[in-house]
């Protein structure tokens, strides 16, 4: 296959979910990475510098000192409208917060991927969901919000890196990939994307107009920036996040539906929890029970109107998740009281099998 | 022949430069980071490089450079504009990229980032205000805070045992071998303005021809900081801050 | 032999008073004025004009850019 064809092409391949990610995102045009690693997802870096893209596509791939410094390399990059990503495992993802909340009160597009592992603390390399608050709720300091996909899939993974980009770029934002260790882990087969070029300079001063890429003589000095001293002004910087936080939650919530059609129960679950909570639906249709699976894709913006929809419909609800409850609280504010709500979860890096599931549904909500 | 003669653009020798625009600074009465903001947008006027220059400002007093120097600025969290800089160059490779930071955000707060930046030799030139104390915050004692110098955290003056020691990063940075240009200045005379201004531009000149990183260290007062009229902190500097934190070229390869 | 005289010209508005100008000149041609700018600093003026040399000195040390330095050999 000669080069240009290859290119141009989607590829399929086999591979792990963290390798999706390093592919896709050299293929999307991604103008820099800058990341420390941290298992369960050191991958994504290890693939990046064994690809080289620095040779192919000019992307520049850097292994920082600390998650801090990786996400304020993120910040200057996205300061200068360039396409630039990190990731981390959950202990990192604590460490960036700082950084999280600076490209928000910047009003910086950036992609960071959080590969989740279980914690308090140190906690453990085991694959968990813990992080769902931290992500959708802040983390950092001040009113500020995450658009976070959960990937199901190691095909999400690539496709949700490309998306992740698109998205920030279109809201000025910060897109979280959330994934967990073992989508990070596990191999797939997956469709990796065409390559795309990245942005020229002309491009991003053009679709970038507040990027730092030198003053010319036609315009005032660009200041990428997240200080304000004055009330009025620092309001108005909220007010206008505020107002693209509210354009998201319209436009971009994504979600997948599981037999829900006449379903009497439903079952909420994202990333690998769904793929688990999906066995568990079938073997409870086996048993006659009619029970549906909402999986959202985007946790923030969360699908409120389709869990508020069904919380017209079914009977009850049970959230699965890998965490001691964090998801189930949205759930039940969309459902506003309506139904039964219940959460069950393994904690410490345990993944619930689709048996424990369906005795959790059994037990919390049908016969309760 | 009248003053108003002399007074005529043929006759100019000195004035401000554009690239410093018209806004007041916010800086207390002499200040040296006035001096210094002023040397550097001379220089980038000199080079003209106004537009190919993405500053970095700290968290700080300087923490509103970006408002005085007409030229694209990036304002960094306290300690990480090495961070920022490091990405800045190497996305583009021929810009100047420098980072302006006080003693408090460089050798505290920030000092993983600017030794690892500069142990990596990124291309950007690193300016260093040391005052020995916190400006912004309103006094505090910093890592480069003088034994038995006072301040609001260190009311009784600084001791090892409650507070250890000053830093001399500057000395640390020189022994890493990404820095190719470690120097240590001041701004207090006519003499030592002029040179201060030599090591800028060597600095800027180094980062654009990819020698590797330059810190210029420019040992500053902070009057309010340190309460005293401006002239007698130039006279204090001198006297006490010299000694620690000697004049002169660390590393100049 | 030729002579040069010089001249400055403070931005009254700019200055803050803080004398490092003053402190600079060679010649004395500096003080503090008695008068207050709007802010309410006692800025630079030229007291000696007749000494100046237009070295820059004073300019040169000025942390607020207020000062403009002219010079003619006469």
């Amino acid at each position: 296959m000669n080069d240009t064809k290859k290119h141009n092409e989607e590829e399929v391949k086999l591979m792990k979910g963290n390798e999706a990610i390093a592919h896709a995102a050299i293929r999307c045009g991604c103008d820099g990475y800058f990341g420390y690693p941290i298992t369960p997802q050191s991958e994504i870096m290890e693939t990046m510098m064994e690809l080289e893209p620095w040779n192919t596509t000019g992307m520049v791939v850097l292994q920082a000192e600390s998650e801090t410094a990786s996400i304020n390399m993120v910040y200057g990059a996205a300061g200068c409208g360039k396409k630039a990503m990190t990731s981390s495992s959950s202990p990192g993802i604590s460490l960036m917060q700082e950084g999280l909340s600076y490209l928000a009160g910047a009003e910086l597009p950036a992609v960071v991927v959080n590969v989740m592992r279980g914690g308090p603390g140190l906690g453990t390399i085991q694959p968990s969901q813990a992080d769902y608050f931290q992500t959708v709720k802040g983390g950092g300091h001040g009113d500020y919000k995450l658009i976070t996909l959960a990937p199901a899939s190691v095909q999400e993974m690539a496709d949700h890196t490309v998306l992740a980009f698109d998205l920030a770029f279109k809201y000025r934002v910060t897109a979280m990939v959330l994934a967990d260790g073992i989508i990070g882990q596990m191999m797939e087969k997956v469709v990796l994307p065409p390559y795309q070029p990245r942005m020229t300079e002309a491009e991003i001063a053009e679709r970038c107009p507040w990027a730092t890429l030198g003053k010319p003589a036609s315009r005032k000095p660009n200041v990428i920036n997240s200080l304000q001293l004055l009330a009025e002004e620092m309001e108005e910087v909220n007010l206008r996040l505020q107002g693209r936080y509210r354009e998201i939650e319209k436009n971009e919530v994504r979600y997948e539906e599981f037999q829900c059609e006449d379903a009497e129960y439903l079952v909420v679950a994202f990333g690998t929890m769904a793929r688990v909570c999906q066995k568990a639906v079938e073997m409870a249709r086996a048993e006659g029970i009619k029970v549906g699976l909402l999986r959202p894709i985007t946790l923030y913006p969360f699908p409120v109107d389709r869990i508020c929809h069904y919380s017209h419909t079914t009977k009850g609800m049970l959230t699965v998740e890998m965490n001691a409850g964090q998801m189930v609280e949205d759930v039940r504010l969309a459902s506003c009281g309506r139904v039964p709500v219940e959460h069950f979860g393994r904690l410490g890096g345990i993944v619930p099998s689709p048996d424990e599931v369906l005795e959790a549904l059994k037990t919390k909500i049908i016969n309760r | 022949m009248t003053i108003n003669d002399i007074i005529n653009p043929a006759n100019l020798v000195y004035a401000k430069t554009k690239v410093m625009n018209d806004v007041p600074m916010h800086y207390c009465p002499g200040c040296s980071h006035g001096v210094v903001h002023k040397l550097i947008a001379e220089i980038i006027e000199e080079m003209d490089f106004q537009e190919k220059t993405i500053a970095i400002a700290p968290v700080g007093c300087a923490v509103f450079a970006y408002k005085y120097l007409d030229i694209d600025w990036q304002q960094a969290a306290h300690g990480r504009a090495p961070a920022l800089a490091t990405a800045v160059k190497r996305l583009l490779p021929d810009r100047l990229v420098f980072t302006y930071q006080g003693d408090g955000d460089l050798a505290a707060i920030g000092t993983a980032e600017t030794i690892h930046a500069a142990n990596r030799g990124e291309n950007i030139a690193i300016i260093f205000i040391n005052n020995g104390i916190y400006g912004m915050t309103g006094g505090q004692m910093a890592p480069t805070t003088l034994m038995g110098m006072k301040s609001s955290t260190s009311p009784n003056g600084r001791t090892v045992p409650l507070n250890g020691h000053p830093l001399d990063i500057t000395k640390l940075l020189a022994q890493l071998d990404g820095t190719c240009y470690v120097t240590r200045q001041s701004v207090h005379t006519v003499g030592t303005v002029r040179k201060t201004k030599k090591a800028i531009r060597l600095a800027f000149e180094n980062s654009m021809a990819g020698k590797g990183t330059s810190v210029v260290e420019i040992v500053s007062t902070c009057n309010s900081g340190w309460k005293m009229t401006p002239e007698a902190s130039n006279d204090w500097m001198v006297e006490n801050m010299f000694p620690v934190f000697p004049m002169g070229d660390l590393k100049n390869l | 032999m030729a002579k040069i005289k010089g001249a400055v010209v403070v931005n009254v508005e700019r200055c803050k008073g803080c004398n490092l100008c003053v402190v600079a000149c060679p010649s004395n041609v500096l003080a503090l004025n008695k008068e207050a700018n709007s802010k309410g600093y006692n800025y630079s003026a030229m007291v000696d004009a007749d000494s100046c040399v237009g070295c820059a000195a004073c300019a040169l040390v000025c942390p607020d850019a207020c000062i403009t330095v002219y010079k003619v050999r006469i």
